[in-house]
């Protein structure tokens, strides 16, 4: 698989910008995108709090199944798994939170998560099995487990089913005293940012909202995960374990003859991988407030785009999986007319690529992006309401463009996915 | 020296379904229910005409979505895709065929061809990013299995929805005349009766001859012999002149043509329209059936009804009550097992060439560096 697998080598960069900065570029403008297209088509619902706060709590599965991807791909093991360990990471929340509460719950979910995560590294690490073939393996076993289990352990029970738990608990919504109106004690603090997003003032009210989103009324296991993406950050880049995660992902042979284990490392990689998809599942069961099966829908798959949007970084990751649910939480805002202004958003979006794609002289690409956005924007004059099929499939299509026009920028790990035992050549 | 070859080949199948069966009979000691039971229970449901045709009919879809995932494996390219792939072609093939009142033969004739031709279509996209981007091909496939879900969900509610149907979202039914007949009619011919209520597709003529036709395919053709030496060493096969873009997108071309293929025992045999019933996991059944039969045509029509067995001897469970995802388990743990039995095998046989290699240089025979 490996010919194939390769990924692309990195050109010289054009730009020399640090990913912080970039990462903030790129915000900004998706915000301003947002603010006109709100502006333009006077839908206040596309920027409203209450549709980033929906986004920010979507995201968070996504970002935990970007982050057990990262780590993993990191340490030089490409996990397709995901998908599967996030099955198995629903159950055991569901499980594990039917009797110990929703802190049994994240557990339970990073516990049969991290069993996933095991076998992963079982057959990819110990036994050298292509990593995408185990992957794969990993998600059709995974159902199958769960439905058992269910069978065996649910069934019967008051609530339980074959594809339902009993109810699990959640451990309650969080809103940031002073900024956006929470309490301390029995003072009912201001809501400034409120009073902002009520201006409908352009970009301003706009960020305020997506402040708003991360700081009123959110569930407070979505703050605990989210709390993740900095430490993992921290871990990967700021300590002496990181590094030696990312040699072993970068040049095993080389991290070998400096003594470090990778065989360890990647074992350790892989489990914490597969515990972070099973508390992203944890996280949908205390949402909805029992494991229901498939409720991950496709979310494993989702992270692995999501770190490839995300340029293997982890606050890359969090905007991937940001910008991915999004289109969700739009979906699921009352009336077409938020759907209806995102797809202008979105033309607005590809216009600006298409520029950025003129400017370097990427005529073709250009051309490619110009014909979808006029596509898109179509799609917008023609039809009354938004097909929610087709706007799902934005995710895959953001990262495929990501794929093929920004390659070049990209940089995965470079022992991602290829197989290695201790003593070999290179 | 056949009979040691022969006892390698078996040596890590055997291995695989023995650890899957042990673990199987773990689960379901633990859970409380006697293994022993829940085997006979499902050797009893596929032994039996009924159960052995059922078998029959879904080994012939397994063997032939087995091959389209096989091709790509061998040379190195994981086609995750074929799941969107199969269902683009169903769901266009439904359309045309819904709305198309020709002759019975030529109707299956341009139905086979729409799906092998839009399948073909999806896999060749994620081949021209790989040949023209380098984009992974694993990735890209991922990536458009997800862009298929959304855009078939889309266009089966919308352009190509069966109006006269409010409840599900289905193609229009297929004409009586285009379906592939039952091979029922054939059978009472050399005096074997069918018990009434089971049908032996004749989808499974079509298998038969994708077994040929992969067979030559690969072992007696030109671009088999490119395809496996790109397989074994792609760079050994660059320099000797194959053009490893031009296979690329061969071989994904022809892997979703083969997927599209597959899908047509459901909607020319069994279902006669693409809806939601329309299996899901067709192409994830095939990635499994690959690679359990290690991309070999007999390999993979072993394990196709290996594949189908389990799941027909399954649903017999109920009768015994015993939870049916024992099947799922099975299937699960046996494809896991088989992955790592390969690997372990051929790592194995692997250090004995090298020691050989190293044995036969070592001893200085006149003659011995040109068996070297």
């Amino acid at each position: 698989m490996n010919a194939v697998m390769t990924a692309p080598k990195k050109s010289a960069g054009l730009r020399s910008m640090s990913p912080g900065a970039t990462a903030a570029a790129l915000g900004l403008a998706t915000m301003v995108m947002l603010a006109a297209a709100r502006v333009f088509t006077d839908a206040p619902g596309l920027t409203g709090s209450g549709t980033f706060g929906g986004a920010i709590g979507l995201a968070v599965p996504v970002a935990m199944a970007g982050l057990g991807g990262l780590v993993a791909e990191r340490a030089g093991i490409v996990n397709i798994g995901l998908q599967g360990m996030m099955a198995l990471g629903t159950w055991g929340a569901g499980f594990f939170g039917w009797h110990f509460g929703p802190w049994g719950a994240l557990f339970g979910g990073a516990f049969m998560g991290a069993l996933g995560g095991a076998l992963h590294a079982l057959t990819t690490i110990t036994f050298n099995v292509d990593h995408a073939v185990s992957g794969v393996a990993i998600n059709l076993l995974a159902p199958g487990v769960t439905r058992f289990l269910s069978s065996v352990l649910f069934v019967g029970q008051e609530g339980g089913t074959l594809t339902d738990s009993p109810p699990v608990g959640h451990l309650g919504r969080l809103t940031l005293p002073l900024l956006s109106g929470g309490r301390i004690g029995s003072w009912h603090t201001p809501d400034p940012l409120g009073w902002l997003e009520r201006h409908h003032w352009f970009l301003v009210s706009d960020v305020a909202a997506l402040l708003r989103g991360f700081t009123r009324d959110i569930a407070a296991e979505s703050v605990l995960l989210l709390l993740l993406i900095p430490l993992v950050g921290y871990v990967l880049w700021r300590t002496p374990f990181g590094l030696r995660l990312r040699s072993s992902g970068e040049k095993p042979s080389a991290a070998d003859s400096l003594g470090v284990n990778v065989t360890a490392i990647r074992w350790a990689a892989v489990i914490t991988s597969g515990a972070f998809a099973g508390l992203g599942g944890a996280w949908l069961v205390t949402n909805v407030g029992k494991y229901q099966q498939g409720q991950e829908g496709l979310r494993g798959f989702l992270g692995l785009a999501a770190v490839i949007f995300g340029n293997w970084r982890p606050v890359g990751i969090f905007a991937g999986a940001l910008l991915f649910q999004f289109t969700e939480s739009v979906r699921l805002q009352i009336g077409d007319s938020t759907a209806r202004a995102f797809l202008l958003a979105v033309a607005f979006g590809l216009v600006a690529v298409a520029i950025w794609q003129f400017t370097r002289r990427a005529t073709v690409a250009g051309a490619v992006v110009v014909a979808t956005a006029v596509g898109v924007y179509v799609y917008y004059v023609t039809s009354t309401r938004v097909d929610d099929k087709l706007t799902a499939t934005f995710p895959y299509l953001i990262t495929l463009l990501v794929l093929v026009f920004s390659s070049e920028r990209l940089r995965p790990p470079a022992a991602s996915g290829l197989p290695w035992t201790k003593g070999q050549g290179t | 020296m056949r009979l040691a070859s022969a006892r390698r080949a078996l040596t890590a199948p055997a291995m695989a379904l023995s650890v899957s069966l042990i673990i199987a009979s773990v689960a379901l000691l633990v859970s409380g229910h006697n293994p022993l039971r829940a085997y006979q229970a499902m050797w009893a449901n596929v032994d039996g005409a009924d159960g052995f045709v059922t078998v029959l009919n879904y080994g012939g879809r397994y063997y032939v979505m087995g091959c389209a995932v096989a091709l790509g494996f061998k040379m190195n390219l994981f086609n995750i895709g074929a799941n969107g792939q199969y269902q683009v072609g169903a769901l266009f093939a439904g359309a045309v065929g819904g709305a198309l009142h020709l002759p019975g033969p030529i109707n299956i004739f341009i139905m086979v061809l729409v799906a092998c031709a839009a399948s073909s279509a999806w896999a060749f996209i994620p081949g021209v990013l790989n040949v023209t981007r380098r984009v992974n091909v694993v990735v890209a496939t991922i990536m458009m299995n997800g862009v298929a879900a959304g855009l078939i969900g889309y266009l089966l509610r919308t352009k190509f929805r069966d109006k006269a149907d409010v409840m599900t979202a289905h193609t229009r039914t297929i004409a009586e005349n285009s379906r592939i007949p039952s091979l029922n009619r054939l059978l009472r011919l050399v005096g074997y009766h069918l018990p009434s209520n089971t049908f032996l597709q004749g989808y499974l003529v079509i298998s038969v001859l994708v077994g040929v036709a992969f067979y030559v395919l690969i072992y007696r053709s030109r671009f088999g012999f490119d395809l496996r030496a790109s397989g074994l060493n792609a760079a050994a096969a660059r320099s000797s002149g194959v053009d490893p873009k031009r296979m690329v997108l061969t071989t994904m071309a022809l892997s979703g043509a083969l997927a599209g293929l597959a899908a047509m025992s459901v909607l020319l045999s069994e279902q006669y329209e693409y809806g939601d019933r329309f299996p899901a996991l067709l192409g994830f059944t095939g990635i499994t059936v690959a690679l359990l039969g290690r991309n070999s045509p007999g390999g993979i029509a072993a394990s196709a009804f290996v594949v189908a067995a389990i799941e027909q001897g399954s649903r017999g469970l109920v009768t015994v009550d015993i939870p049916q995802e024992i099947g799922q388990i099975l299937q699960g743990t046996l494809l896991v097992a088989a992955v790592i039995s390969y690997e372990v095998v051929r790592r194995r046989s692997q250090a004995a060439t090298i020691r050989e290699a190293a044995r036969r240089t070592a001893v200085p025979v006149p003659g011995a560096a040109v068996v070297a």
